[in-house]
């Protein structure tokens, strides 16, 4: 076995040169451990946060008491037998811009909305205009649960167990007169309670409308609840519009007014990008957002994404009321 | 005694401290703690990060300009690199993740809604500029034909933002800073080449 020629004494490093190449590459390590240090924790700083909010206490959400007095769950087709999503998630992802931008914004700041003392004006085509107070309209009728799909535009869905009455027994109560054809509603505006509303990202307050007929629709609800529970602030406390086979940002939260009127109203998406945002917004899968489709969507909590379905799954109810309608005009 | 070479330590930094936020976002994943929808956090994260570190890339030659800074430039290329590794995380969670690697619905989807056309075609771009990284390819190309062909990187830059904006549903401030930024890191090259052509003359 032939050794190793032996090492030139020429070829040794001296002792001095190690200990400077030993001390520069211990600098260099230092060096490029803190600048890692400097630049990992700086990109962290700068780039989103991570996570939504942290999910509330559930047990800190009262339990509806008057809630007791619900009736069942309609069967189907009113209720969706789909498993419903976990109520940590619907109490800390929400779009609810008067509260920040982010999903978890809701959560973390909606403790500033004062529900008590509330009170609802009734306006417009009725023939009698009044103001109700909450706790009055909670006890007007018999509360349900409806365990609804919830489609949002961005096309994610939740399923959600409401607590509420159908909006038509309210419109009902309210003798609409004869000019009545669009229900018109508005959400409290006070930026000292909803600190959104110092931004101009949308015009406030924010306000939404349907067709007297679509009002009048037996799955159209008003929710006081969700999940046997109050209402959480962040879920549009005290009282909120529910249509199911509408996108979510058809159900305007914290109402303060419901007003009947002759022609269609102003809503706020609409307003603010009416090219992207109709008055119907319908859940159509076929008719897509000018910029991302609407044919599938991602239910919170599972991973592979859904098919959307037309008036998301409840076309057999709703689908007559557009008959003869161009849907991709009126979207 | 001088200090280290930024050129021995820097390249560690970045790909030591830019692969951090990764490693956090994949531990937030792992322990469910990315809220409800865990693939849209994960999607915007990354795509966030690999504009970030695109436009630190696109700083270096700025900073040489207006403050005379040379070391940055040691860290270019690696920046560069770092942000296409988040591109293709970015790409690779929407493919595999969001669209569960259905290949048809990521054609429909690339071809059918214009701001992932847009972000696509600034990730196929990067690809060629990310394959001629090596000072190896520097040479085949020659320096000339590399300067033109990395040029590139203005209109991946401005893809990514334009990708950025219109995935927005309405609020587009994080976006408009990004423009901002890159508006400014682009100006500060025009204004030095015009200023140096007029001294030329």
């Amino acid at each position: 076995m032939p050794s190793d020629p032996p090492i030139k004494s020429s070829e040794i490093t001296g002792e001095d040169l190690y200990k400077a190449g030993r001390r520069r590459f211990m600098a260099n390590v230092a060096y490029a451990v803190g600048g890692a240090a400097v630049f990992g924790g700086g990109l962290v700083a700068v780039t989103r946060r991570g996570g939504g909010a942290p999910a509330p206490a559930v047990s800190a959400l009262p339990v509806l008491e008057i809630a007791s007095q619900t009736t069942p769950s309609p069967a189907p087709p009113l209720s969706k037998s789909d498993p419903p999503t976990p109520i940590e998630d619907v109490t800390s992802y929400n779009n609810f811009y008067e509260f920040g931008l982010d999903k978890g914004d809701p959560a973390l700041n909606a403790g500033t909305l004062k529900t008590r003392p509330w009170t609802v004006a009734i306006e417009g085509e009725v023939k009698k205009p009044r103001t109700i107070d909450i706790d009055e309209l909670l006890k007007m009728f018999p509360l349900e649960e409806r365990v609804y799909r919830m489609r949002c535009v961005e096309a994610w869905s939740m399923v959600i167990p409401w607590l509420g009455f159908p909006l038509g027994k309210l419109i009902d109560s309210l003798e609409p007169t004869s000019r009545a054809k669009y229900v018109a509603f508005e959400t409290l505006f006070d930026p000292k309670q909803m600190p959104g509303q110092d931004s101009s990202v949308l015009p406030w307050p924010y306000v939404e409308g349907l067709r007297l007929d679509e009002a009048r629709h037996p799955l159209a609800i008003l929710a006081v609840g969700l999940y046997g529970r109050t209402l959480p602030n962040q879920n549009g406390a005290p009282l909120r519009l529910v249509v199911p086979w509408k996108y979510g940002f058809k159900g305007i939260k914290s109402i303060v007014k419901i007003k009947l009127v002759e022609a269609q109203p102003p809503t706020t998406w609409n307003a603010a990008a009416p090219r992207e945002y109709g008055f119907f917004a319908n859940v159509n899968p076929s008719v897509a957002h000018p910029r991302w489709s609407q044919a599938s969507e991602r239910r919170i909590g599972e991973l592979s994404r859904r098919q959307t379905l037309p008036y998301n799954g409840y076309a057999e109810q709703v689908a007559s009321l557009y008959d003869g309608m161009d849907l991709s005009r009126y979207f | 005694m001088r200090g280290p070479k930024p050129g021995d330590w820097l390249p560690w930094s970045v790909w030591l401290g830019g692969l951090f936020p990764a490693a956090l976002l994949a531990l937030h994943a792992w322990r469910g703690e990315l809220g409800a929808d865990p693939i849209a956090e994960a999607l915007n994260g990354l795509g966030d990060l690999a504009i970030k570190c695109l436009l630190l890339c696109l700083a270096c030659t700025p900073a040489r300009i207006l403050f005379g800074a040379t070391w940055p430039l040691s860290a270019r290329k690696h920046l560069g690199l770092l942000a296409f590794a988040y591109v293709v995380m970015h790409f690779g969670v929407y493919v595999l993740v969001d669209r569960a690697g259905e290949l048809g619905t990521v054609v429909e989807d690339i071809t059918k809604r214009p701001f992932i056309v847009v972000g696509f075609s600034a990730f196929v771009l990067l690809l060629p500029l990310a394959a001629t990284s090596s000072k190896w390819a520097i040479k085949k190309l020659g320096g000339r034909n590399w300067n033109r062909l990395h040029k590139l990187v203005y209109l991946i830059a401005i893809l990514a933002v334009v990708h950025f904006v219109m995935r927005a549903k309405k609020d587009i401030t994080e976006a408009a800073i990004h423009g901002a930024v890159l508006a400014f890191l682009l100006g500060v090259r025009v204004v030095d080449k015009l200023k140096r052509s007029t001294r030329k003359v």
